[in-house]
């Protein structure tokens, strides 16, 4: 009896000890969980998630002030990696925030675009260049889609158009797995 | 929408099974002629029970019954059990081996394909730890009649110790537990020329059907090599140095299950070792652990513990052994 | 001469098929009524258009300036008017617009004039400029520019031509060969000496013995060390990778170019489409192809880009149960979504399918573990992990087992017995890695801009309160001045108050002076003034309010402002 209680523990007292040097040895340096939250994040600076970007948002989420729902762009997917990162349940996107929608890109309509500045201003990545009573334009692929310049414009030419598939960046679909009716 | 590539081989999982059914009967008949028509019994309430089981748990979580049904995989299994199984056990004992075999062991892992163990041998674990008697009662070889088989199957007769001997493992386990040596067991009845009376021709049957799979590319060599030279290895190192206490690999090659192992059990592919070497390591460690608990073991017979402690370390054998990739190996290749 | 070939993993031998189309000599097909040129006929590069509609071209001549590294020329493949220039659907599994010029054959045929160019005088640099301007690419199927293949050559050992052609049903590189042996190795010996490389080995499968033999015969002719090889036919000895291994046993990983192991290798085709540029300066505007499968007429066609792929089943006739049309060979090609598209420099074969030649799929069935997957496969992958990755969307996972080693040979698919799409799940994996990468590289680039636009403007906030602050002092040392001046020692406590008052005054009066925040900042006297007088203009059309920087109605606006 004794006997068998002291291998156990001597078995317990070396499991532990190799788990423990096997926790220091292998111990991964990882970024500071606010950067490996915006790695996370989409980058389109929408503000939807009501923080003034995606890196605020990233600090609110790793200081557990923000839930991780909030964010449309970055859409279920998202949500799902940032569960898996923080060890959460995942759930739905929160409704409040907005909605997933397909990628966009804005579009002034140069005829109409009066020159304002104002989107200039509004444009959290300085997708849009132009000069002061000049024509504006979107430079597409820096845009993120975000829609921050559609309020400001006081002439509402800007539209968002959704990016069109191409031969390149058209994608293969998931395989349909072919499911006969259970007879 | 229907991608390439256009045109298949014609080959499915039916044909695989079918392929494996039928290098099983030259063992069969061998059986059927050693020991006697029971196991054809059995045979039949395994196959009929596995059907059984396969549409009713394949309708249970709603998947394609037909086509699942008749892929084979099932019937496969229930042979393995009856023939890994006394062919005299009673039949309750048969029907329940194969409902833990493809309910438990397979469909509530998710079906074919999907469980890590081999169910025939989850199966025989199963039932020799809770009817340790009854799965040891082996017919001895031509000495029980059909009429008796069949009735010790049914259930009506249970008067065993008349009928059955002790299989050759077992005699000289419990040989070795006394006083005798290797030389002088092996001169009494239960023992034939290599392995036990009788079951060297059915390990024969095994090993005929085994090649059979060969030449069909049904399987790789690697699986049965590794197994038989674990087996043999292990073996003839302990009975070189003690050839009184440990008997021949020759007598371990061919009596008990070892070539049904060899061919149809270790060859499983769903809970097996996929990669060239990775098979190589899984089979002989599964002959290493069969020897030590035949040798050292409280049970006569190893195989199917070892095959599942060895389905454990598939994933992380098949992980530490894949193969380079084309290109990969670094300059020019001969 | 070859001591010894070398074998390579794996491998299927699917029926060949071979025989319907291979004993039809190529013949030139008749000329539709428009040609449909795609600007997109190199890997990942679109040609830019240099003509417009109403424009008159001649057979050959340039409608397209290649772009970028990756970019070729491309050319009118006869003479007529180009009717138009849009986007029209291309051969390709999506069926997804490209850009294409629409050319109406004015049936004259007439060429441009063409220049035989001396590649012995000529530089290295100006032969490869030729063949990018002639529109060389490789016509194997990958249709990757000649010249860039060429281009990084030095420490070439052996020139490789794939006359492999190991996809079932394809004829069009073996009659090529039985026809025009001497066109080909003319081309491949111009490319040797492009390439600086030694030898030259012709790699051709033992089932076109024709072919084998004209190329001999031909070979005869060239200098230098040249060897035509029969290599054992075993789908895919042509694929460019196994092909090398298979005639030298050097083993080309992915992602790196045979020049770093001193090979490269060249389909047939393409040396004959190098031999017309140099030889005769003809532009690449048409190619062989075979016409096959369940039709009644099969055939090898000579077809100039741009024919649209109905007019072509014309030719041979399909038969009343074809259901679908497939390009390229039954085990890497794809089926077309629709038949108006055009003929691009990489189709080398159409191939009308019925269910009983290529019966629908069964049923796929759960992966097995039979490991048959990966005793076929030629890249040595374990496709079964590769599948079941892939399929868990475990991309990194995928990734790590070598995805990106997979060539979508199709060997899988074809041998397993569960019958499971293996290779569509690679190449959904793939072009998801893909997406997911240029995803993440917009991030970054958006992630990069916002933090620097914060940092701008934090900067210039910075920068204003400075000012700010300068100001408020100077008008406080103003202020302090003038009082110390006018006022006589009055009140000694109330002297302090009184300039603290006035200079926060002074302060807000500063601040709402700079508050309309406005790009115009860093602006030059001139520009200030042109902007001044467009408002003048603006307010004097009523166009704007003054007091709000924009209009009610701005769709009226004056024509100057568009500008
Ligand atoms: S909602 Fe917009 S700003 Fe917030 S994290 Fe998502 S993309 Fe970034
Ligand atoms: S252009 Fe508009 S939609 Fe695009 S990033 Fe800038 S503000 Fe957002
Ligand atoms: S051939 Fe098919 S069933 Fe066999 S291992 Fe590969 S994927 Fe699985
Ligand atoms: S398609 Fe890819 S995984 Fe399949 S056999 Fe070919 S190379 Fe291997």
């Amino acid at each position: 009896m004794l006997s068998a209680l002291l291998i156990m523990t001597g078995i317990a007292l070396v499991l532990g000890a190799a788990l423990g040097y096997a926790a220091i040895r292998f111990k991964v340096e990882g970024d500071p969980l606010v950067e490996k939250i915006d790695a996370i994040l989409p980058q389109t600076q929408c503000g939807q998630c009501s923080y003034p970007g995606c890196k605020p948002y990233a600090e609110a989420i790793a200081k557990g002030e923000a839930d991780i729902n909030q964010c449309p762009p970055g859409g279920e997917e998202g949500i799902r990696k940032l569960a898996d990162l923080l060890g959460r349940e995942f759930k739905p996107l929160s409704e409040e925030h907005g909605v997933e929608k397909p990628k966009s890109v804005a579009l002034i309509d140069e005829q109409t675009c009066i020159g304002c500045t104002l989107c200039i201003q509004a444009c959290p990545v300085d997708a849009i260049v132009g000069a002061a009573k000049q024509m504006h334009t979107v430079v597409e692929p820096l845009c993120t889609g975000c829609e921050l310049c559609l309020a400001p414009c006081p002439v509402d030419c800007i539209t968002m158009v959704q990016i069109p598939d191409t031969v390149q960046t058209w994608k293969w679909k998931y395989p349909v797995i072919e499911l006969r009716k259970s007879a | 929408m229907i991608h390439s590539p256009y045109i298949r081989k014609p080959a499915s999982v039916q044909r695989v099974m079918l392929n494996v059914l039928l290098a099983l009967t030259p063992g069969i008949a061998a059986y059927v002629w050693q020991i006697g028509a029971g196991i054809l019994v059995n045979l039949a309430i395994a196959s009929v029970t596995a059907v059984a089981a396969e549409v009713l748990m394949l309708s249970l979580r709603r998947r394609p019954v037909m086509l699942a049904a008749t892929d084979l995989s099932a019937i496969v299994t229930a042979w393995l059990i009856a023939l890994a199984f006394p062919s005299i056990v009673p039949w309750w004992l048969t029907v329940f081996a194969v409902l833990v075999a493809i309910v438990a062991v397979k469909h509530l892992y998710g079906g074919l394909g999907q469980n890590p163990f081999n169910p025939a041998m989850a199966a025989y674990c199963t039932m020799i730890v809770a009817y340790p008697s009854l799965m040891s009662q082996w017919p001895a070889a031509g000495t029980v009649s059909f009429d008796t088989q069949l009735q010790l199957i049914l259930g009506g007769l249970r008067e065993i110790d008349a009928v059955t001997g002790a299989t050759a493992l077992d005699a000289l386990r419990t040989g070795l537990r006394g006083d005798a040596n290797v030389g002088t067991l092996l001169q009494t009845a239960p023992f034939g020329l290599f392995g036990g009376r009788g079951w060297e021709w059915i390990a024969g049957g095994y090993l005929l059907g085994g090649l059979f799979l060969l030449l069909t590319r049904t399987i790789t060599w690697h699986l049965p090599t590794g197994f038989l030279a674990g087996l043999a290895l292990t073996s003839g190192v302990l009975w070189l140095f003690h050839p009184d206490q440990f008997a021949s690999p020759m007598f371990h090659l061919a009596s008990g299950g070892a070539m049904l192992a060899a061919f149809f059990i270790v060859t499983d592919p769903v809970s097996g070792a996929t990669t060239p070497r990775g098979k190589l390591i899984f089979a002989a460690g599964i002959g290493l652990i069969a020897y030590l608990i035949r040798a050292f073991g409280a049970y006569p017979e190893g195989i199917a513990f070892a095959v599942l402690l060895m389905n454990i370390c598939v994933p992380l054998i098949d992980m530490k052994t894949q193969p380079a990739v084309f290109g990969h190996r670094g300059g020019r290749q001969s | 001469m070859i001591a010894r070939l070398f074998n390579f993993h794996g491998g299927v031998k699917p029926d060949a098929h071979k025989n319907e189309s291979a004993n039809a000599p190529i013949q030139p097909a008749p000329m539709p009524s428009r040609l449909v040129v795609p600007l997109r006929q190199s890997t990942r590069a679109t040609a830019r258009c240099i003509v417009s509609p109403g424009q008159h071209v001649l057979k050959g001549e340039r409608i397209g300036d290649p772009e970028g590294t990756l970019g070729t020329a491309v050319h009118a493949p006869t003479s007529g008017t180009v009717v138009e220039f849009g986007l029209h659907p291309l051969a390709h599994p999506s069926g997804l617009n490209t850009r294409c010029v629409v050319i109406e054959p004015d049936g004259e045929d007439r060429w441009v004039e063409r220049h035989p160019f001396d590649y012995h005088t000529a530089t290295r640099e100006q032969a490869l400029a030729q063949l990018r301007d002639c529109g060389i690419v490789g016509l194997g199927g990958a249709t990757f520019p000649s010249h860039v293949k060429l281009g990084r050559g030095s420490g070439i050992d052996t020139l490789i031509l794939n006359g492999a052609e190991c996809e079932p049903w394809i004829t069009c590189d073996d009659r090529l060969m039985r026809e025009r042996a001497a066109d080909i190795l003319a081309g491949a010996s111009i490319l040797r000496e492009l390439i600086g490389a030694r030898r030259l080995v012709v790699g051709i499968e033992d089932n076109k013995p024709e072919a084998i033999a004209a190329m001999q015969a031909a070979a005869g002719g060239i200098e230098g060390d040249v060897a035509v090889v029969a290599v054992p036919s075993l789908y895919p000895a042509g694929g460019e990778k196994q092909l090398i291994r298979v005639l030298t046993g050097v083993e080309i990983p992915y992602g790196k170019l045979g020049a770093e192991f001193g090979v490269q290798c060249f389909n047939v085709g393409t040396a004959h489409a190098v031999y017309r540029a140099l030889a005769h300066g003809e532009p690449l505007i048409s190619r062989v192809l075979t016409l096959t499968g369940n039709v009644s007429r099969p055939g090898n066609y000579e077809v100039l880009i741009g024919t649209p792929i109905s007019h072509l089943l014309a030719l041979c006739a399909p038969k009343p149960d074809t259901d679908r049309t497939l390009m390229g060979g039954p085990m890497m090609g794809f089926a077309l979504p629709r038949l108006d598209v055009p003929v691009v420099k990489g189709t080398n074969c159409i191939i009308s399918a019925s269910p009983t030649l290529f019966p629908p799929p069964q049923p796929e069935q759960p992966c097995i573990r039979c490991g048959e997957c990966a005793r076929a496969c030629p890249a040595e992958l374990q496709p079964f992990e590769l599948y079941w990755f892939s399929r868990a969307l475990n991309f990194g996972k995928a990734q790590e087992y070598n995805l990106f080693d997979c060539i979508e040979c199709g060997c899988c698919s074809y041998v397993c017995p569960s019958h499971i799409p293996l290779v569509d799940y690679y190449r959904f994996a793939k072009s998801e890695i893909w997406a997911r990468e240029r995803e993440k590289s917009a991030a970054d680039q958006a992630r990069d801009r916002f933090e620097f636009r914060n940092y701008r403007q934090e900067r210039e906030k910075e920068e204003k309160a400075a000012k700010l602050a300068a100001k408020a002092a100077e008008t406080r040392a103003k202020m302090a001045d003038k009082g110390a001046a006018e006022e006589a020692p009055a009140n000694a406590d109330a002297d302090p108050k009184k300039a603290l008052i006035a200079a926060a005054l002074a302060r807000a009066k500063a601040q709402k002076e700079a508050a309309p925040v406005r790009n115009t900042e860093a602006l030059s006297p001139e520009t200030e003034k042109e902007i001044a007088e467009i408002d003048a203009r603006r307010i004097k059309a009523a166009l704007i309010d003054p007091a709000t920087p924009a209009g009610d109605t701005p769709s009226e606006r004056s024509p100057e402002s568009t500008s």
